[in-house]
């Protein structure tokens, strides 16, 4: 029997006509997405090297350490950022090609199943992600006051075993001060170009001239909107430079790197 | 003497057909509708391909090529390697009536039933409105939809899963929002959006975006838009009792 064109085009996982190298991508992501999933669940599971001198790693920070806690102290705080990426629009498309396969790449078959989207239990929940913002904008300020402390360096320098000594403090910048002020401007431009906060601030309004603060609504809108545009670009960029402010640091604290104090 | 292309198209209706292989000369600046059109004039008079403009504005003779959703008035034959053959077949999403030419009447249905655009009552007592230009600027963008309906052809909720019955698709996400978001507009179509729209099938894979020919940014501008607004609506306890308080 001559076959039909559903026959002729893509059915099943993987079946298509493309013939670029439309795997590339999403391979990409599930390994980098995966390999930060494995790191940054290692190093908040160790409870361990995370702080040197006036440098707090981020995934510990705020540092929260309540007697009743057994675990390590990532673990209270690291759901508020990571509910953050997860429900992300730009991370969801990433994930739901690299991990779901649902589509793993545009115009390429995917395995039949009852597809629901987001109209159902799980995945109704990404609706959530306007919550997750306002945690994940707090926490640039907090990781900004991080930065602040990473200026204030003990009179005499930091110990051998890197604990912050009592007593007083100087100004200093420190490798890891850049480091981690770097990280804080990438996280920021990532948070503040949300689609969330880029909604909140003013996408909701249809009439900037008729609302209540409509214009200055507008030019809110107008300054999320330039961040917006590269969103995903800010989210991997953030990404990477979580990962690599804890790895310093948590070299830094192991001993195997020394930290230069620049000024 | 002038290069030879190979060209691959579907031939067939809905129940059978097969992908018959032609051979063209190509010249300089030649786009693959003009390949096409070569082929049907000098060897396959009844082959069925829908076109118009020829200057990607009309949205007629959109297909898959080398299966990806394009308009074949745009598509270079240039950009494809000498001796690579060239595959075209019609869109995935709706239903073949014949060779490259689908059913798309699918579409204009769904159109139909987007609630109308409403306007508030007259600013001016002659009968006129007052907006500015800044404030329409985002519709404006959706405005320049030629309805070639590839974001439909790729959107996998369609293309793979067939949710015809339930999901509007990208293409009249972005008809809603040059409602939803234009200044004098007042009709409220968020539980349009959730319940008939099926506005949460989208999971957000951007494909839409990517097959656009007039670059519509059609998931951050539009989907994700819409998609807060149904969020303000539905799953906001903090929005909900702000809009108590408040009235």
């Amino acid at each position: 029997m001559t076959p039909s064109v559903r026959d002729l085009q893509e059915q099943g996982l993987g079946v298509t006509l493309r013939r670029d190298a439309w795997w590339v991508a999403p391979a990409l992501t599930a390994l980098v997405l995966g390999s930060f999933g494995i790191y940054a669940t290692w190093a908040a599971w160790t409870g361990a090297h995370y702080e040197w001198g006036p440098y707090l790693s981020p995934f510990y920070s705020p540092l929260l350490r309540p007697s009743w806690w057994p675990l390590s102290p990532a673990f209270l705080i690291l759901v508020f950022p990571l509910g953050f990426r997860l429900t992300c629009y730009y991370y969801r498309k990433a994930y739901y090609r690299a991990f779901f396969l649902d589509p793993v790449a545009c115009a390429v078959g995917e395995p039949r199943h009852g597809y629901r989207g987001e109209t159902r239990f799980p995945f109704i929940l990404q609706n959530v992600h306007r919550f997750f913002m306002y945690a994940a904008v707090v926490f640039i300020f907090i990781l900004s006051y991080d930065v602040l402390l990473a200026t204030r360096w003990p009179v005499n320098g930091v110990p051998a075993n890197g604990a912050m000594p009592p007593g007083p403090r100087e100004f200093g910048i420190g490798i890891g001060t850049l480091v981690m002020a770097v990280n804080v401007i990438l996280l920021a431009s990532y948070t503040f170009g949300c689609h969330s906060l880029r909604h909140l601030v003013g996408g909701s309004v249809d009439c900037f001239s008729c609302a209540r603060g409509g214009p200055a609504r507008y030019r809110l809108w107008r300054a999320v909107s330039v961040l917006n545009r590269n969103h995903m670009l800010w989210a991997w960029c953030s990404l990477f430079s979580v990962a690599l402010t804890d790895v310093y640091i948590r070299l830094c604290s192991s001993g195997i790197i020394t930290d230069l104090r620049i000024l | 003497m002038a290069e030879q292309r190979r060209l691959r198209l579907f031939r067939g209706t809905r129940e059978h057909g097969e992908l018959k292989e032609y051979q063209v000369a190509a010249a300089e600046g030649m786009v693959v509708l003009d390949a096409v059109h070569a082929i049907q004039a000098e060897q396959a008079p009844d082959l069925a391909v829908r076109w118009n403009c020829k200057a990607g504005k009309c949205g007629s003779c959109s297909a898959e090529i080398n299966g990806k959703p394009r308009l074949m008035c745009m598509t270079r034959m240039s950009d494809y390697q000498a001796g690579e053959t060239i595959t075209v077949t019609p869109m995935k999403a709706f239903p073949v009536i014949k060779d490259l030419v689908t059913d798309v009447s699918w579409n204009y249905e769904v159109n139909k039933r987007i609630p109308a655009f409403q306007p508030r009552a007259p600013d001016a007592p002659d009968g006129t409105w007052r907006m500015y230009q800044y404030e329409v600027e985002r519709p404006q963008e959706f405005r320049k939809c030629i309805e070639c309906f590839l974001c439909q052809d790729v959107c996998h909720v369609l293309r793979a899963h067939e949710k015809h019955a339930e999901f509007m698709g990208p293409a009249f996400l972005v008809r809603a929002a040059v409602y939803e978001m234009h200044p004098l507009d007042e009709e409220d179509r968020r539980s349009y959006l959730r319940e008939s729209g099926g506005i949460g099938y989208c999971n957000i894979t951007k494909c839409c975006t990517e097959v656009c020919p007039e670059s519509i940014t059609i998931t951050d501008n539009a989907i994700i838009p819409l998609k807060e607004r149904v969020v303000d609506a539905n799953y906001d306890p903090l929005a909900a009792l702000w809009r108590k308080l408040t009235g």
